[in-house]
């Protein structure tokens, strides 16, 4: 994976596999405190304590169909090598959170990438499930809640055009403001 | 009345099958990206980003876009599976921004399948 926002899509697919119907994410960047974190929150199945403690081996997975899950291995790998560290908590039938902390000026601290375009493709292409986001950069926040913009996009298609074009017209601007890109 | 063999009750379960998941979107088309951590790590974002600015370039309005996981070729990613309502789905793979634009012009908008990039027509189902 080239940039955090692309293993935020990732893990946020580990929930809507896992039937997540509410997933929060939430990135905080704190620069006096040298310190980058992203939490990914979910509601879906949950997995045991003895799931928890394998799942950043490469070699295990919960799927039948191969014997290989990399997700959250890349992931830590990527938590790991920038002097960070990664904490998975679950609760069989609860929901899951991850949560990465990373050094910010580490230089193998990979760069965010386009967390919009992350954003974007999660509530288009899952139009039952909500989403909430905050990003909070130093003392400004921007926050995004699927939930509140529900009742102007209902009776269209979630993926039609009028819809992708607030939908990323609303999280373009929220984290221009910030100074992300998006 | 002609016998109904289990040939026929299987295109029926496969017809019906389509039309129900066209219907519960009310869309004439579905395509579905494979969001794995292979297709994410292959490019799968960009393929959904170009299909989204496609469906917003041309004031689409019936043409469902929707995720799921791996469909267990990693080394094809990106990979989509396009439905159209009452035809059989269609998986493409190895696809660039490029690919997919002619795939949406081609098949999703005109029904013609770009047969140079499908992988297979017809369902997953093994029989």
């Amino acid at each position: 994976m080239e940039d955090l926002s692309l293993h935020i899509l990732d893990i946020a697919q580990n929930s809507i596999a896992a039937e997540a119907s509410r997933i929060e994410i939430t990135i905080r960047e704190d620069i006096r405190k040298d310190l980058l974190s992203i939490e990914i929150t979910d509601n879906g199945a949950g997995l045991d304590s003895d799931t928890v403690s394998r799942v950043t081996d490469p070699f295990y997975t919960t799927r039948k169909t191969r014997d290989v899950g990399l997700g959250l291995a890349l992931f830590n790998e990527a938590v790991e090598s920038s002097n960070g560290n990664l904490t998975i908590k679950s609760q069989k039938g609860k929901g899951t959170k991850v949560k990465a902390t990373f050094q910010f000026s580490n230089i193998d601290r990979r760069p965010m990438g386009n967390i919009g375009e992350t954003l974007l493709v999660l509530i288009i292409g899952n139009p039952k499930i909500s989403f909430s986001f905050l990003y909070q950069k130093n003392s400004k926040k921007f926050s995004f809640d699927t939930e509140l913009i529900k009742n102007s996009i209902n009776g269209h298609l979630q993926s039609s055009s009028e819809n992708i074009r607030f939908i990323a017209g609303t999280l373009n601007d929220g984290l221009k403001n910030l100074g992300v890109s998006a | 009345m002609p016998k109904i063999t289990p040939k026929d009750l299987a295109r029926i379960r496969e017809k019906s099958r389509q039309s129900t998941t066209l219907r519960e979107g009310a869309g004439r088309a579905k395509v579905t990206v494979h969001m794995g951590t292979c297709g994410i790590a292959a490019g799968a974002r960009d393929i959904m980003s170009a299909l989204m600015k496609e469906v917003e370039s041309r004031d689409v309005k019936d043409v469902l876009v929707t995720t799921s996981g791996c469909a267990g070729l990693c080394s094809r990613e990106p990979m989509i599976t396009v439905e159209l309502l009452d035809q059989p789905p269609i998986k493409y793979v190895d696809l660039t921004k490029e690919k997919m634009q002619k795939i949406f012009e081609d098949h999703v908008m005109n029904g013609n399948i770009v047969n140079e990039y499908a992988l297979a027509v017809g369902s997953e189902r093994a029989h």
